[in-house]
């Protein structure tokens, strides 16, 4: 059982003064201290949280409330920037970066009295699968010390897994929350693209980013979603919410719920197909009328994502180039060597193979073959959802071929580590919500089962994820 | 040297690129200042425009606005549907890594200028014109072994405005970049200060004795008229002189050394960047309301080109209409035009206007002389002095004199024609009293009032200037004239 209540009971109680919120705290802050040997965490703000604690019950004992999110500490991935804090992203190019302004996402939590203890690992840049690629750390499985939490929002997952916090923030760019969440047994939500501002989180693919939370319960990743989302003046690309995220019922009942084919077929791996097809049947004798779906272009979903995402990455990650903040080579004397120094010392070896691959596809002569192509099958795509999503209601399958690797297995094989993403890559590509639900262990290894929604239903997509949820436990 | 018989075998094209700068309140994708005029180096800056992690361009709509009253005044409407896109390179001023500017779905596609050179009306079509961010300034102080950046100007909106190559001399040349100015100006869509950089423009010059075109060069940076016809010039002979010689002009890119007036080369074609082209997934693609457009269609000013036919419509010449037209923008709030045009119902007073605007009153603004009275006063003064000019009172050497007199003083006197009598620029045009006056002139030339009778009508004018004398300047002449006449009986 975890030590945490729900968090809606945890606002209330801090709210009503029966919790302090500096205990809520420090007991986030023990927990973070005595699962350390899991490289989980990056860094902790620990005298700044303190501090928003006392804040917080100072005003409460005056008689006002401090949110709906009052006390709740949270854990927010290292690609987050909260003021004053070291943002890295885990990586050696902004190492020791301050951040002198904060993510909409934060300002929106803090201004409904959630608290951040602490910054989370991840991959660097939010590249990879397993948080090996961090350039500090690798995050170990809550499961299986042996084993990675999945990727890159691993240190997001392994901390809520680890009861560190109520909740945790990661990002999700081909998978990036639901992975990690099926990898180390909790719920991992990645809403409609444009549902959660991404100003002042650090980029990775700016057209397949989200931002979204990592919790014990659907609802309680409902509640961080309904206060973080809507639209922002400083992100373009927001989109309005709606009402109803918290609360949000679904009756299984007669509801079409469609089994994606392409994921189903050889590649899964034997314990996973057990897993969410136990979770089929049961889904089908709570009511619901379960049918087989098949997504062609989905098989072409990874090979897209691979020429997108790294295009979008080597643009994004041009900013790094060691002249106004993050690592600049002392050994520099001239312009083009401080470029080159910089940046070949700064990024680890995923960041430059994007890099590469992201300038390749976009350089004058390859852009129609590569990226223009990519960008015809990423509508095809789309077009194939929507029609599939006019039949079914959802559409369900894993969330990864397999459960939780061991570290270094497939770290020198990055097409096998890509190959991780097969199945959530496709939700990003075509910006709908999908949520990673724990559906059970195999060999005692956490699985996730993906229900995935119509865009912008993410209402209904949390209403099920509900039952689907209670159905599973 | 090329002499002009060589020069005429040659057809001359140009095209012209301007970047105009928008004077949006904010930079085009970030709440930072955009006048960065005054302002000490790196302080209209923030997290969008130093290019930190995780900071987002947010499209600015002024910009957008701007760039459609730009596309009402070359003549054409802003695209519907348009998108920005990342250029790649890496330099210390430009922070992100990138630029945003759009490549293959501008804003403006299409329009046209048209522009008076002489007597002929010219047409310069325009291809396209696309927003873009500026980059920031780089300083290279010489013997130091570093550079200095100012971001203030990184994130200045720029609209860059893609002529055809209609333009067949320096002298059209020149003449383009002039109108396109003042359109910018009239629109609004610019302070198109060219002191402050506001408008630069880049010239695209080849020459060729056949059809087909020849290579071009492209010399960049021009922030001048003058320069822009000094650099064509330059360039056209220096591509004939290459030719003559049997060479080939590399195409190139070529910027302007105005202290030796020469055109220099800077980089050539061949090692041009891949850029790296990609959509800006930042910036959701721009769709124009229909409404929205149609309300700034409405809000357009009287353009240049208008304002040329009515005011020609009053018989004024070419050239005093060009003044009018650079006077208004130069001039700030003088409403040159706006008083003309207010009294257009009687064309006489808008002439007036017109007259003493282009002899007067912008002289002396052009050289700087203290003009102390309020603009908002200036319709009344003109008002009363062009009624005391109608009805005799005023001498057209008095219109001017009493001009600079209420223009200079710090408001207007309360009874106009009190004061100029009182300073004694009234003419007289009391009949008895110039009667007076004449009847004694006359006694006292009674050779030159023989004269006249005797149709030597020369000698009037001897007598007329006699009643001015006698008169201090105040008679009003064609009335003596008239009186001399009739007592001499003639």
């Amino acid at each position: 059982m975890s030590q945490w209540l729900p968090i809606e009971q945890i606002a209330r109680s801090v709210n009503s003064g029966e919790l302090k919120a500096q205990d809520l705290v420090k007991q986030s802050l023990k927990s973070i201290s005595d699962n350390k040997d899991f490289d989980a965490i990056i860094s902790t703000l620990e005298d700044n949280a303190l501090k928003r604690a006392s804040e917080i019950d100072k005003s409460v004992a005056t008689g006002k409330t401090a949110g709906r999110l009052a006390g709740v500490p949270f854990i927010a991935k290292d690609n987050f920037l909260v003021f004053g804090a070291d943002t890295t992203a885990a990586s050696n190019i902004l190492r020791g970066f301050q951040a002198p302004y904060q993510a909409t996402a934060i300002n929106k939590l803090e201004a409904e009295g959630a608290i951040c203890v602490a910054k989370a690992n991840l991959d660097a840049f939010a590249h990879g699968t397993s948080t090996e690629n961090s350039d500090f750390m690798t995050t170990k499985n809550p499961h299986d010390k042996a084993r990675v939490p999945g990727g890159s929002s691993g240190g997001s997952a392994a901390a809520v897994v680890l009861d560190m916090a109520p909740f945790a923030l990661g990002t999700d760019t081909g998978g990036s929350i639901r992975q990690p969440a099926s990898f180390s047994g909790c719920v991992g939500y990645k809403p409609t693209y444009g549902l959660v501002s991404r100003s002042g989180v650090v980029a990775m693919a700016s057209s397949t980013d989200v931002i979204g939370p990592l919790a014990r319960t659907v609802e309680d990743a409902a509640i961080v979603l309904d206060v973080m989302s809507g639209k922002d003046p400083l992100d373009g690309t927001t989109i309005e919410k709606q009402d109803g995220y918290v609360n949000a019922s679904g009756d299984l009942k007669g509801l079409k719920v469609g089994v994606i084919k392409e994921y189903m077929k050889e590649g899964l791996s034997d314990g996973v197909r057990q897993v969410i097809e136990e979770a089929v049947s049961k889904l089908k004798a709570g009511g619901a009328e379960i049918s087989e779906v098949s997504l062609p272009s989905i098989d072409m979903a990874l090979a897209v994502y691979y020429i997108i995402c790294p295009a979008e990455v080597s643009s994004n990650l041009a900013r790094y180039d060691g002249q106004r903040f993050g690592y600049s080579d002392p050994e520099a004397t001239t312009l083009e060597a401080s470029y080159k120094l910089s940046r070949g010392h700064g990024f680890g070896k995923e960041a430059k193979r994007r890099i590469m691959i992201g300038t390749y596809v976009l350089s004058s002569g390859y852009y129609d073959a590569y990226y223009k192509k990519a960008q015809i099958v990423r509508t095809k795509l789309i077009n194939e959802f929507e029609t599939a999503l006019k039949n079914v209601d959802f559409l369900i399958g894993p969330v990864a071929p397999t459960t939780a690797f061991k570290i270094g297995e497939n770290i020198s094989d990055p097409l096998k580590m890509y190959l991780c993403d097969i199945m959530t890559v496709a939700a990003n590509m075509i910006g709908n919500p999908a949520i990673s639900i724990p559906a059970g262990l195999s060999e005692n290894l956490p699985v996730g089962l993906q229900v995935m929604a119509g865009k912008s239903k993410d209402k209904e997509l949390l209403g099920v994820s509900k039952q689907i949820e209670e159905i599973l436990a | 040297m090329i002499n002009n018989d060589i020069r005429k075998k040659y057809l001359v094209t140009i095209g012209i690129e301007c970047h105009v700068q928008l004077k949006t309140k904010t930079k085009l994708f970030s709440g930072a200042d955009n006048d960065a005029r005054e302002a000490a180096p790196n302080t209209l800056v923030n997290h969008i425009d130093f290019g930190l992690p995780g900071a987002l361009p947010v499209l600015n709509k002024q910009a957008l606005e701007l760039a459609a009253r730009a596309a009402f005044a070359l003549n054409t409407s802003p695209q519907s549907f348009s998108k920005f896109d990342r250029k790649h390179y890496f330099y210390p001023d430009l922070p992100m890594g990138y630029q945003i500017t759009q490549y293959d779905e501008p804003i403006i596609l299409g329009g046209h200028v048209t522009y008076q050179l002489g007597d002929e009306l010219k047409t310069v079509n325009i291809t396209r014109a696309h927003l873009e961010s500026d980059a920031g300034k780089s300083t290279h102080a010489s013997g130091k072994d570093y550079s200095l950046v100012d971001l203030n100007r990184a994130g200045t909106p720029l609209l860059e405005i893609v002529s055809e190559p209609d333009m067949h001399s320096s002298v059209e040349a020149k003449a383009y970049a002039r109108e396109l100015w003042l359109n910018m100006r009239y629109a609004g869509v610019s302070d198109a200060n060219l002191y402050y950089g506001n408008m630069r423009f880049d010239v695209n010059v080849s020459v060729s004795q056949t059809d087909k075109l020849g290579t071009r060069t492209e010399t960049k940076n021009l922030n001048s008229f003058r320069s822009v016809e000094k650099a064509v010039d330059y360039e056209v002979d220096r591509q004939i002189e290459l030719l003559e010689k049997g060479e080939k002009i590399i195409q190139e890119t070529r910027g302007w050394d105005e202290a030796k007036q020469k055109t220099v080369s800077q980089r050539t074609k061949e090692n041009a960047d891949d850029y790296r082209y990609m959509p800006d997934p930042d910036i959701p693609p721009i769709t124009l309301d229909a409404a929205w457009l149609d309300h700034i269609q409405q809000s357009m000013p009287v353009l240049p080109a208008d304002w040329r036919s009515k005011l020609s419509d009053l018989n004024l010449d070419g050239p005093n209409i060009e003044t009018l037209l650079e006077a208004e923008v130069e001039h700030e709030q003088t409403d040159y035009l706006k008083l003309i045009a207010d009294s257009l119902d009687d064309p006489n007073q808008a002439k007036f206007l017109a007259n003493w605007f282009v002899n007067l009153e912008i002289p002396l603004r052009a050289s700087e002389e203290k003009l102390n009275l309020p603009n908002d006063q200036r319709k009344a003064a003109y008002q009363t002095v062009y009624n005391l000019s109608k009805s005799g009172k005023l001498s057209s050497t008095n219109v001017k004199a009493l001009l600079v007199r209420l223009l200079s003083g710090a408001s207007l006197p309360e009874d106009i024609e009190a004061y100029a009598s009182q300073v004694g620029l009234i003419q007289l045009s009391d009949t008895a009293e110039i009667e007076k006056i004449v009847v004694d002139v006359i006694s006292q030339n009674l050779k030159a009032a023989e004269d006249v009778k005797n149709g030597e009508m020369k000698a009037i004018g001897f007598l007329v200037g006699q009643v001015m004398k006698l008169s201090e300047g105040k008679a009003n002449p064609g009335l003596a004239s008239q009186l001399i006449k009739k007592q001499l009986g003639v």
